[in-house]
């Protein structure tokens, strides 16, 4: 195929992801601006108000950038991880397979769609949030470079879910039993200064708390980790789950018989 | 002149241990409309799978227009269209946008692929559903979707695993002369189908596959010609009480009283009708009793099982 035809073929997908998730958009775009404004009453204003500071911020500042952070994350893996899946399941991913699309098209093209879906839910989760303070951008390309990138790492994720999936409780499993308790325990409504030292390096095996301190970073100045060795854990972590995915599409593990 | 497909010493043994295909070799010349036939579980859409990259092999060869699937699988796809036995598009989108995406994936922007998408959609009778989701159709419309949504790169080679499978018989035949128009055009058609009245109809040439292996590949007319007996219906002018005697023809009633003679290859037609107008009856109309293809098909894959099993049993 010709660049120009991997081009075509990669905004096919894109665009195709686009009208699926806006198409239903009560069931992928509302949810989490619903969840997340009962995060910022509750949180940020109920309770948020009796705790005081955190990390040198009111409680409601500290904790945006995390909300926002997990909002993305849990957006762009479940947009990929159900795409996917229900092609699976439908069969027409065999749309895919029998047409001279590379494998690193496919994985471009869905995870350019959960990022699409991901960083629309950041984006309107921002928005939200300004309703309840006034947010200040301390390094604007570190908030723009985490974001995407964060975006991209868990739509890769949720792509290799999806091809591993045989049944939709294999969907549900990595976000409920993994992607949750790391992004809770990943110092969105925390400073990991407030656990015990222990607890503190077992936090620092949390990928999710890389990734939300490095937007902390951008947005409030403030992290508990290097954020350059965020940006170069979410690098690593995105070449290394691409590398799977690729070998497994390659093996056509879950696709092919 | 390349063949549109060749296969060589195609194997295909799935996890479970079963071994699916034994060995296939299979060409089919370009502009052929081919017919590979079987019983369930045969081996028909395995083969056609690995073709399609549905299905990965164990080992063998396969080509299409001369570009091998293991180094040139690209360009292999380029020329393909495959119209698969089961519905597998997203039944939530809708006509026209399936079968535009399909040509996204080819790498045909959206305004060419427009145009091959209603002129497609148009020849099989669904441009009135462009904009119906895929689920509100029926299962004709489902099936003519997927032969539109097949063409759409215009392919030379076009696959279609039992593609008029729950059709009925007037959808059935207008499905065939749109087959047949492709074909004329140019493009090669390889179909599996449980219908063989279909494959005597549209086929030129044709494969018989059984238990992994291709049991014969032949032209259809060389076929037929092995058949040595034909039963001939005949409906006479009055009711018949009891089958009349015709010498050398063996000949009964049916249970609606019709005539039923069989004639041999060596036989002449002509002398079933001399005696019976002997005897005072008067044929009014006639016709063939089985479909030939199928009394042939029957008794290969009859003759074809002891071997086979004796080939599993040595194996067990």
């Amino acid at each position: 195929m010709s660049a120009h035809a991997l081009f075509t073929a990669y905004i096919t997908i894109v665009l195709r992801e686009i009208r699926r998730f806006t198409r239903i958009w009560p069931q992928t775009l509302l949810p989490p601006a619903v969840t997340m404004t009962l995060y910022f009453i509750i949180f940020g204003n109920l309770i948020g108000s009796r705790i005081g500071e955190m990390g040198g911020f009111d409680y409601m500042s500290f904790i945006v950038p995390g909300l926002i952070m997990m909002a993305v994350i849990t957006s762009s893996y479940a947009n990929v991880v159900s795409s996917f899946f229900s092609m699976k399941f439908q069969r027409s991913v065999e749309e895919l397979l029998v047409s001279p699309v590379p494998n690193w098209i496919i994985l471009a093209g869905y995870v350019t769609g959960g990022m699409a879906r991901g960083l629309g839910i950041g984006v309107i989760v921002t928005l939200l949030s300004l309703a309840f303070t006034r947010l200040q951008i301390h390094n604007l390309p570190m908030v723009v470079v985490t974001v995407f990138l964060t975006s991209a790492l868990f739509s890769v994720g949720g792509f290799i879910n999806a091809l591993l999936a045989t049944k939709f409780d294999d969907v549900s499993i990595v976000p409920t039993f993994v992607l949750t308790p790391l992004t809770y325990l990943g110092g969105v409504f925390y400073s990991i200064d407030l656990l015990p030292e222990f607890w503190q390096g077992v936090s620092m095996i949390n990928p999710i708390l890389y990734m939300v301190n490095g937007f902390r970073f951008g947005i409030l100045g403030v992290s508990d980790v290097n954020p350059f060795v965020s940006l170069g854990m979410i690098l690593s972590f995105i070449a290394v789950l691409s590398f799977i995915a690729l070998k497994l599409l390659a093996r056509g593990k879950g696709i092919r018989h | 002149m390349t063949n549109a497909l060749e296969i060589e010493g195609l194997t295909k043994t799935y996890g479970s241990g079963f071994e699916a295909l034994k060995g296939i070799d299979l060409q089919v010349a370009q502009g052929d409309f081919f017919a590979l036939l079987g019983p369930n579980g045969a081996g028909k859409s395995t083969t056609l799978g690995i073709v399609c990259s549905l299905v990965t092999k164990s080992a063998g060869k396969v080509s299409v227009f001369g570009y091998d699937i293991d180094t040139h699988l690209s360009d292999a796809k380029l020329h393909l269209g495959v119209v698969p036995q089961e519905f597998n598009f997203n039944q939530f989108e809708k006509v026209f946008d399936i079968v535009t995406i399909q040509a996204g994936y080819y790498g045909i922007p959206l305004k060419k692929a427009a145009v091959s998408a209603e002129k497609y959609l148009k020849k099989l009778g669904l441009w009135d559903k462009r904009n119906t989701p895929a689920r509100m159709l029926s299962g004709g419309m489902k099936r003519r979707l997927m032969i539109a949504r097949a063409l759409v790169h215009e392919p030379k080679l076009l696959i279609l695993d039992e593609p008029t499978a729950g059709v009925d018989i007037e959808l059935r035949r207008s499905m065939w002369s749109f087959l047949e128009e492709m074909n004329r055009q140019g493009t090669t058609i390889i179909l599996t189908t449980h219908y063989l009245e279909e494959a005597e109809a549209l086929c030129r040439n044709i494969a018989i596959i059984d238990h992994g292996r291709i049991i014969r590949n032949t032209s259809k007319r060389e076929l037929l010609q092995q058949l040595s007996l034909e039963t001939f219906l005949l409906d006479s002018d009055a009711a018949l009480e009891r089958a009349p005697e015709l010498d050398g023809f063996s000949c009964r009633l049916d249970d609606e009283g019709v005539l039923e003679v069989d004639v041999h290859k060596r036989q002449v037609l002509n002398d079933v009708f001399i005696q019976l107008q002997q005897q005072g009856i008067k044929v009014v109309s006639m016709r063939t009793k089985a479909n030939r293809l199928e009394e042939l098909f029957i008794r290969m894959v009859e003759q074809n099982e002891p071997a086979a099993e004796a080939v599993t049993e040595g194996r067990k």
